[in-house]
């Protein structure tokens, strides 16, 4: 499928690597390989998880990242407070695009700032007074949160301030939960423990508060694990699950609240779709509850009607009919958007490097596009998701673990993609090389898509950026006028 | 006038530094020298026999009423006492909360940018926490700060284990920057051959015993009247101890880099002193059990 040979994915790693010290060079070659289709275990041929090396321009993020702003950010109802000094919270306000329904401020703070604004003294004499305080008053000006979670930024750690103290004494003060979470910025090589950390805050403080409790369920009962409703991504999906014959009871945790995260240990199956940030919960589900996880992947119809029957198979047949009449019903409409956009799309090549799922569960949807994507990398992968990579690349495609500025640019400049998929810190690096870029963290501001739907508005955002007659005028007039001149001279 | 000399007292916990110290400031003042001392612990109790006073209000303190140490000036935070001296004590947390370190950090900061070390001053004396435990505690001596330092020590074993550590630390920042050891202060705790012991220790580590403090009881009766020896009782034997250190401090011209010793070297002068007892090593990680096979 891949226009290049192993030989020539391999000559090419070397050849970028080139500029490189012996140390360095010799560290990211492990990061770096030509895809094997035939290993089972992607350990074989590319290293993940380690510490990025100081120069290298690394894009990877926080603890602090992964916990607040990936993982607990998005539960509506909490008010997740900044713990800390105010610039981890205040630069990060918002800077994710999980939608949520609700009045904000009043019963949802998606879109807000709590932060308990660190200053001289509270590093010195420490921060515990504050942090109470500061829920007091959380309790008095938003009596309608559901609860609260301490975000902790890197000084919390460095003093040894007992924030589970605190929060154990406010949440009975306030008899809401108050969850401590331990995700400073320091530990960990990546957002990736962030996740780790909130998976696990969430397992020992929010998980069991309704174990014992009975409450109404269907045979039918599914949780929405690890989508967090960029740009309304978990409605498209939750369509299409209601649509199945299921009923939707969590989501974890784009427009989710704490309540459905309690009730989650009473459904039949979890439906996991980015793995790297909570396949943690979902095994813990599994070992102390009995319940099932299932990995899908809903974008590009491919994928979704794969995924779909996977899922119904879990249950009785009235639901695999209807999944099967909802396959049916939606054909055409996607026969309609390939008919449209696959003949301008038709061959086109992309490079991705994203985060946690998107550089493998989106080259279904390029595919469907009749688009082929020829090189892929993760900021804060594992090796189980390089596992799950390798099945989904071509042979001797590239792979890039978190990758440098530097080789993500050259690899660019080589291989020659028409379109790369990444994010803000890329875009206008290649879009000034002359290469559209479509973010695929934000959607670009657009989005979903996730689901049917997502995949008319996916398909339309490739072929606006591909289309975008702006990159056939790079060369600016007064160039153009010297380079005719010069054609006259000739 | 004379360029202004900063020294930083350190030395095991418990040893005597902040008595030491005041003692030692009130005969530089009592001999017509500008001197203030800077209190680097938050137990805030490096300036009470100057001041007569059970523990002077603090820079992080006083920081923390007004909500942050911009807020302050100078007059706020520095006391006069005996014969003149300045007295600033940086304080911090009670134990177990918070960053100590950091509350030395920005109360040295301040006093800085405030021009507490002004023309008038012959010196700067930096009464320092036990042991060097992290970034903040070596503020007084990092560049452009603490160009002496002394370390009081006794004939115990650990007092002289944490001398030697403190040395460790003084060789790091002797080397960025310009501090260098002024040598060891031996405050006696009436051990044998204890002014011998040390002189050799002081030899070992490139450096020398200043002077040796012998112990006397006015010492502990002019603490109960929270004052110095100096002030409660100039004519006593004991004042003249603190005077003979204060014109060797002012005469000192031994400042070196110092070598700290090997763990082996020293504990081999503890045994030559008698100290220690040689370790049988062939008993070593063996039980009760194997010993009676």
């Amino acid at each position: 499928m891949s226009t290049m040979t192993r030989e020539e994915t391999e000559a090419l790693i070397a050849e970028v690597l080139e500029v490189y010290p012996d140390k360095a060079k010799k560290d990211r070659t492990k990061h770096l390989a030509a895809n094997d289709v035939s290993v089972e275990q992607s350990k074989k041929c590319i290293t993940s998880n380690r510490k990025s090396l100081p120069g290298v321009m690394t894009i990877r993020g926080c603890a602090y990242a992964g916990s607040k702003g990936v993982v607990w950010g998005p539960i509506k109802d909490m008010i997740h407070i900044s713990h800390g000094p105010v610039g981890c919270g205040q630069y990060s306000r918002a800077g994710r695009r999980n939608y949520y329904v609700g009045t904000t401020g009043v019963d949802t703070f998606g879109t807000m700032n709590f932060t308990s604004d660190f200053q001289e003294k509270d590093i010195v004499f420490g921060g515990d007074k504050k942090l109470a305080k500061l829920i007091e008053e959380i309790e008095q000006l938003f009596p309608l949160h559901k609860g609260i979670s301490v975000q902790s930024e890197c000084p919390i750690g460095l003093i040894g301030d007992d924030i589970e103290s605190v929060s154990k004494k406010a949440s009975a003060a306030i008899e809401k939960p108050v969850i401590p979470v331990r995700c400073e910025g320091f530990r960990g090589v990546s957002q990736s423990l962030g996740h780790h950390i909130a998976n696990d805050a969430i397992r020992d403080w929010v998980l069991d508060k309704r174990d014992g409790v009975t409450a109404d369920s269907t045979p039918y009962d599914v949780a929405i694990i690890g989508d967090y409703n960029i740009g309304g991504d978990a409605w498209a999906t939750r369509i299409l699950l209601e649509e199945m014959g299921l009923r939707v009871v969590a989501q974890w945790s784009g427009d989710g609240t704490i309540a459905e995260m309690m009730n989650t240990p009473k459904v039949k199956l979890n439906l996991l779709h980015c793995y790297r940030s909570m396949n943690y919960i979902s095994r813990h589900m599994e070992e102390k509850y009995g319940i099932p996880y299932l990995e899908y992947n809903f974008f590009g119809p491919t994928k979704i009607i794969e995924s779909c029957r996977k899922i119904a198979a879990f249950f009785d047949d009235t639901v695999k009919e209807k999944t099967e009449a909802m396959i049916a019903h939606y054909q055409p409409m996607m026969d309609a958007i390939v008919a449209k956009y696959k003949p301008r799309l038709q061959g086109k090549k992309v490079m991705l490097y994203v985060g946690g799922l998107r550089p493998r569960h989106v080259i279904g949807a390029y595919e469907d596009l009749g688009m082929e994507v020829i090189g892929t990398g993760y900021e804060f992968a594992h090796n189980d998701d390089y596992d799950r990579t390798i099945k989904e690349m071509g042979d001797a495609t590239l792979l890039y673990d978190d990758v440098t500025g530097f080789e993500l640019e050259e690899f660019v400049k080589r291989l020659k993609p028409d379109m790369v998929g990444s994010g803000i810190k890329e875009k206008y690096i290649f879009q000034k090389m002359g290469i559209p870029l479509r973010q695929m963290h934000s959607w670009d501001y657009s989005g979903p898509y996730h689901g049917y739907d997502g995949f008319a508005i996916f398909a339309r955002d490739m072929d606006i950026a591909l289309s975008n007659p702006t990159f056939k005028n790079l060369v600016p007039p007064w160039k153009k006028v010297e380079a005719e001149d010069v054609k006259k001279a000739a | 006038m004379a360029k202004l000399r900063q020294c930083a007292i350190y030395g095991k916990g418990g040893i005597g530094k902040s008595t030491t110290t005041q003692n030692l400031v009130a005969a530089l003042a009592e001999a017509g020298k500008k001197v203030m001392i800077v209190g680097c612990d938050p137990k805030a109790d490096s300036t009470r026999l100057i001041l007569h006073s059970k523990a002077q209000t603090t820079v992080m303190h006083l920081a923390a009423e007004a909500g942050s140490v911009e807020d302050l000036e100078l007059e706020d935070v520095l006391s006069v006492g005996f014969g003149g001296v300045k007295c600033v004590e940086s304080g911090g947390p009670e134990p177990g909360v918070g960053c100590a370190g950091r509350g030395v950090i920005t109360a040295i900061n301040f006093l800085e940018e405030e021009g507490a070390y002004d023309d008038e001053l012959d010196f700067v004396f930096y009464d320092v926490l036990g042991d060097v435990v992290c970034g903040g505690f070596a503020m007084p001596i990092r560049e452009n700060k603490a160009q002496e330092i002394y370390i009081v020590c006794s004939g115990e074993m650990m007092a002289m284990y944490a001398a030697n550590n403190i040395a460790k630390g003084i060789v790091k920042y002797a080397n960025s920057g310009g501090v260098r050891l002024g040598g060891l202060i031996c405050n006696s705790r009436n051990t044998d051959r204890e002014d011998e012991l040390i002189e050799a220790l002081a030899k070992a580590m490139g450096t020398q015993m200043i002077h040796f403090v012998p112990r006397d009881n006015a010492v502990q009766h002019a603490e109960i009247r929270r004052m110095t020896v100096i002030e409660y009782d100039p004519t006593h034997k004991q004042a003249d101890q603190y005077r003979q250190l204060a014109q060797k401090v002012l005469n000192n011209t031994m400042l070196v880099i110092p070598t700290p010793i090997e763990m082996e070297q020293l504990e081999d002068l503890l045994m030559e002193f008698g100290i220690m007892e040689a370790e049988d090593e062939s008993i070593v990680g063996k039980t009760a059990a194997d010993l009676a096979a």
